[in-house]
């Protein structure tokens, strides 16, 4: 029954009820009276009975207009106070009724109100435990976290389907692409095909299962691409299976992959520059060697050929020696890096090596060693410990020997080479001396090794010899070593952002396929992207434009802060005063950024396969569909949007700006009016109404938007 | 009559020692210096054997052996390809395309003019 209803048949029992005892009185008094008395009456009555009813009827009127509103507020009042109710049961349980209302009502929801604040305490306890409980498991993902950050491969993980369930920050680093080219970003939930050719992963795939078939047990299968932003990846593969059932093995059922990437950019252009090295020196000296051998031969073969003929097989020979000659000195020096000896060499600072010469020095021989000069931008490729060793080495029998007791070691590039001297100062050093310590096994300290200096340094394709001192600089030994023409690239990893636990997400190996009908998915399965733009104004289609879009995905009901989108848009037309003051975006910081014509098709694919969400969307959405056909990107996705789904929620609370309903739901504000900032508390106000839709029965993408839009009619109506 | 022998090859200094070499063994011996040439000496000179290098201009030593081989009236002319790629897969490649044989440079004279008397028949 309505609450009108109600009201309506109450009151008209009320009247009967009152009419009835006015009735059965004047029925008394009629039957007491004498005849003449009654005549009288009926004499003194009759004339007036119009007044009598008209009397009537004015009473009840203003007795049902005094009734009204008190029935009225006790039972909005009422309806509020569930809808309250609601808000603490199901989003905000700190949330507390207002104070207001008849006496009554007041009481009641003090009641409820002190009710909630013991179920919150039985809560708090029970949470406590579960907190407990989730504390181990929580250290153990860290942990995992933890130890994939640190691994200087990328890691990827994926379901069956190729969404990514788990990545680290190389992963993500090695397929970086600037904010405004199509590529898809590393994110939870996104496709792996984004990223890498589909059927390159599906052929891994398959050898897997044939090896599978073979016998082999984990099979790992690799392969190598390029990325978009151009390096060179080698990819391993390998299946993550789920094992079913009590019994497991036979069980095991594919549930994904594992992709672990290196970053082989260097050894790939280190090999193709060997190959051309390699090929220019076969190749290019077969022809001119064909040509002196035949020559050769047919100068044997017929010694008593004419004299012409002989002065042009001689020319012939020395013209070719002469190119090969000159071949094989440009082939060198082109290829100089590429010839050489491959060995585990490692990339090692200059200035760290001869820190670490220079403690060794001083702790085992108890010798001086200063640093004289060195040149901190010099890279190595060396093999720090037995340079190290080998340093030591030296230092060590110039002491025993000649009784030095400091050394000064200075470095400096010369060409493609490092020069470091080990350096010293008055002792006479024979310049034979270092030929007979190089080839002995070095012995410094009271360490033995079985390998000589020599060796060390033809390992790292180097050369050493005695550079006798003049007068303005002392005598050394001077070793040259092959320098790397830049710092590796692997140093500049990234900083580990914190926070870690937001890069995984298992529980997405539990996800179905993408399925086309997305309206018949539940809320909390599908995957958002939860934005806000900054605009020059508010009419779009007066020429205001965007100059912002901020953005976060929420995927399996978590909001991933760490895959954020933000991006700054030249509008191309100047900012309003008034406008700065909201966003604070001034002209200046817009100043170099991209056009919308640029970032429209980046934030697509940023959104791509997901549900919109925006606050007041229908503003946002307009902005983004006037763009439509300047820059041919279309948002077809469907689209949420919090303030509707808010009306749906609370109908009888008149507040539903998003600052409202963050705090009435209980979501920190953080940052708002930046593009960024608004999408997140977006973001959390939506997951915090999931549960409350739920409540209504609104459960899938479908049903909201219906909601939503009865709503949105029904706003429009009034 | 003298066996005839067509040199297809651009680089004079290899070539020097093959018309020589050639003309030692009594043949008689003509030079094309590019692809386009070795085919016009095909119809007019009728070489019994072509030396033919790979890296010819105009037309490489493939095409040629090619259109060779596609003329019914050459079919008796031998082919002897010259390279100084050594690659295997190029060799299977000569050979598929029709050559008699195929020969890496740098080669040793001796061998060469015995593999140039044995397909043309003679006594080595």
């Amino acid at each position: 029954m309505s609450d009108r209803a109600a009201i309506v048949i109450a009151f008209a029992v009320t009247l009967a009820i009152v009419a009835a005892v006015a009735g059965l009185t004047g029925g008394f008094v009629w039957a007491g009276l004498r005849p003449d008395e009654r005549a009288a009456a009926v004499e003194l009555l009759a004339p007036r009975a119009g007044l009598l009813a008209f009397v009537g009827l004015i009473a009840t009127g203003l007795a049902s207009l005094a009734v009204q509103p008190v029935i009225r507020t006790y039972f909005t009042g009422a309806r509020r106070l569930a809808e309250e109710a609601r808000i603490m049961l199901d989003a905000n349980p700190d949330y507390r009724i207002a104070r207001a209302g008849a006496p009554g009502l007041r009481e009641l929801g003090e009641a409820v109100n002190t009710l909630a604040e013991r179920l919150r305490g039985q809560r708090e306890e029970v949470e406590a435990r579960i907190a407990a409980a989730k504390a181990s498991v929580e250290e153990e993902r860290n942990r995992l976290a933890a130890l994939m950050s640190e691994l200087i491969q990328g890691v990827l993980v994926c379901n069956a389907e190729g969404r990514i369930l788990l990545y680290n920050a190389r992963a993500r680093q090695l397929f970086d692409t600037d904010s405004t080219t199509e590529a898809a970003p590393v994110g939870l939930g996104r496709s792996i095909f984004g990223l890498i050719d589909r059927n390159l992963v599906v052929h891994a795939l398959d050898a897997i299962a044939q090896r599978c078939a073979q016998g082999d047990v984990d099979p790992v299968v690799q392969f190598l691409t390029a990325t978009r932003g151009g390096r060179w990846l080698r990819i391993h593969v390998a299946q993550v299976r789920r094992h079913a059932g009590r019994d497991g093995a036979e069980a095991a059922e594919e549930a994904g992959f594992v992709l672990t990437l290196d970053d082989v950019t260097r050894a790939v252009e280190d090999d193709s520059r060997r190959d051309r090295a390699l090929h220019s020196l076969s190749e290019g000296i077969r022809a001119p060697l064909a040509n002196i051998r035949a020559a050769v031969e047919s100068l044997l073969e017929y010694a008593d050929m004419a004299e012409a003929q002989r002065a042009r097989f001689l020319g012939v020979i020395a013209e070719e020696a002469r190119a090969l000659s000159s071949q094989l000195d440009r082939t060198m020096h082109e290829h100089a890096d590429a010839l050489k000896t491959r060995l585990p060499l490692e990339s090692v600072l200059g200035t760290d090596l001869i820190g670490a010469a220079q403690r060794r020095i001083e702790s085992r021989l108890g010798m001086r060693a200063e640093v004289e000069t060195a040149d901190a931008s010099v890279w190595l490729e060396a093999e720090s410990f037995s340079l190290t060793q080998g340093l030591a080495y030296l230092a060590g029998r110039l002491k025993r020997e000649f009784g030095v007791e400091q050394v000064r070691f200075r470095l400096e590039r010369a060409g493609r080479h490092a020069q470091l001297d080990l350096a010293w100062h008055g002792a006479a050093v024979p310049p034979a001396t270092l030929r007979s310590w190089e080839e002995e096994p070095m012995r410094a300290g009271g360490e033995d090794s079985p390998v000589s200096f020599k060796e060390v340094i033809e390992r790292h394709a180097g050369e050493v010899w005695h550079n006798v001192g003049d007068g303005a600089r002392a005598p050394c030994f001077r070793i040259l070593l092959p320098a790397m023409s830049a710092e590796p690239a692997q140093r500049r990893v990234a900083p580990v952002i914190d926070s870690r636990p937001e890069y995984y997400d298992f529980d997405l190996f539990r996800q179905p396929g993408q399925s086309p009908d997305l309206d018949s998915r539940p809320l909390a399965e599908l995957a958002y992207t939860v934005f806000d733009t900054e605009t020059t104004g508010l009419e779009p289609s007066a020429g205001d434009e965007i100059i912002a879009i901020g953005a976060v995905r929420i995927v399996n009901l978590r909001l991933l802060r760490h895959e954020a989108y933000e991006q700054l848009v030249d509008p191309r037309r100047p900012l309003a005063q008034a406008s700065i003051r909201i966003h604070g975006i001034t002209p200046e910081m817009l100043e170099g950024q991209p056009t919308i014509d640029r970032v429209l098709p980046a934030f697509l694919k940023f959104s791509e396969d997901t549900v919109l969400i925006a606050h007041n969307a229908a503003f946002d959405m307009r902005f983004l569909q006037l763009k439509e056909a300047a820059t041919g990107v279309r948002f077809t996705q469907p689209v949420l949007d919090t303030l509707l789904l808010s009306e749906v929620l609370h109908p009888n609370i008149r507040e539903h700006r998003l600052e409202a309903i963050a705090e009435r739901l209980g979501v920190n504000i953080v940052g708002r009016h930046t593009a960024l900032g608004d999408a997140i508390v977006t973001g959390e106000v939506f997951l915090r109404m999931v549960p409350l839709l739920a409540e209504r029965g609104i459960r899938t993408l479908g049903e909201a938007r219906a909601a939503a839009e009865k709503t949105f009619y029904a706003r429009v109506k009034y | 009559m003298p066996h005839k022998i067509l040199i297809a090859d651009d680089e004079p200094n290899i070539v020097v020692s093959l018309e020589f070499l050639m003309k030692q063994e009594g043949f008689d011996v003509r030079v094309a210096p590019d692809g386009d040439e070795a085919l016009a000496q095909m119809a007019d000179f009728a070489p019994d054997l072509v030396l033919l290098d790979v890296m010819l201009p105009r037309r490489n030593g493939f095409e040629v052996c090619q259109e060779i081989r596609a003329h019914p009236e050459w079919r008796e002319a031998k082919i002897v390809m010259l390279t100084a790629k050594g690659r295997d897969i190029e060799m299977q490649k000569g050979l598929a395309l029709g050559a008699d044989a195929y020969i890496t440079k740098p080669f040793s004279t001796k061998e060469l003019t015995a593999r140039v008397r044995k397909l043309l028949g003679e006594r080595a």
